[in-house]
């Protein structure tokens, strides 16, 4: 699995970082005026989005393990 | 003027002028961040525009400027054009890019010139290929245009422009689809956002914002 996440970064995703990372401050600031509250937000949501991509990337490597 | 009045979660209450929303709205659809500067709130104005711009023009980029691009041709309905909209001005020059070349037209801002459908040169079929620059190539050219709509032929287990672009940028077409997607939908939350202030949920109303009421102008400066 170690092998896989590391091909998997090295040839798609890293595309994901910029997109989860814009997605995460523009979602914060539409809920909140200041900075401070924005980057709260961002983080927590980069956070969640990360643990949730990698939940699915587990999931997705057990279903496949023996095609 | 609408005013909306917000609380934060540490309980300190404000209030925003949005001026008039509906100009600020606009101006957010056309440009992320623009409806925010109008509005003066300059710190929310600079994260869309640098946030949104930067997803959108990196996804543009990377798919050479082809990824957007509206066709609602049977074979190619570009449904991803409809997210893609939330960002106004490239939504617009797309749209203007299909009139263009809806009659058989030449886009504006050609990219590159390719060999028309059949078309053989030494002996080698060359149909869709890029035309190489200083070619003497006489017969009519296919031109793909920046945000232009490829030429497709109705059969769809034939090779065309599109599938030429996909074939060339392989997931990077893709990729780029997704970035100036979520651009677009990310300039939508933009836009609500000029023309009703923070998304509060409405299980908050009264808690933690989301109030909001017109009230006259009164102030000289607003």
């Amino acid at each position: 699995m170690v092998q896989l996440l590391g091909e998997s970064i090295q040839v798609h995703l890293w595309y994901s970082l910029p997109l989860i990372v814009v997605v995460s401050i523009v979602f914060g600031a539409t809920r909140h005026e200041y900075l401070r509250e924005i980057i709260y937000h961002a983080t927590k949501s980069f956070a969640w989005l990360m643990f949730f991509m990698f939940v699915i990337f587990i999931l997705v490597w057990w279903f496949s393990r023996n095609l | 003027m609408t005013r909306v009045y917000y609380k934060q979660p540490s309980g300190v209450e404000f209030e925003i002028d949005l001026r008039d929303p509906r100009v600020a709205a606009l101006l957010a659809w056309l440009w992320p961040g623009a409806g925010h500067f109008y509005q003066r709130r300059f710190l929310k104005g600079f994260i869309f525009m640098v946030g949104i711009l930067s997803l959108f023009f990196y996804g543009l980029l990377i798919g050479q400027g082809r990824v957007v691009y509206a066709s609602f041709r049977p074979n190619d309905f570009r449904w991803q054009y409809f997210c893609q909209a939330g960002f106004g001005t490239p939504a617009i020059f797309a749209f203007v890019q299909k009139l263009k070349t809806d009659g058989g037209g030449d886009p504006l801002l050609v990219l590159c010139d390719r060999y028309p459908p059949g078309a053989i040169v030494e002996g080698k079929l060359v149909e869709y290929d890029v035309i190489p620059k200083g070619s003497n190539f006489s017969e009519k050219r296919l031109k793909d245009g920046l945000m232009a709509p490829p030429f497709i032929v109705e059969d769809p287990n034939k090779n065309d422009v599109l599938g030429m672009w996909h074939s060339a940028m392989k997931q990077l077409y893709d990729i780029g689809t997704i970035f100036t997607l979520v651009a677009g939908l990310l300039n939508f939350l933009a836009v609500y956002d000029a023309f009703a202030g923070p998304l509060v949920p409405n299980s908050a109303k009264g808690r933690a914002g989301g109030q909001k009421q017109d009230e006259p102008k009164e102030d000289s400066d607003s």
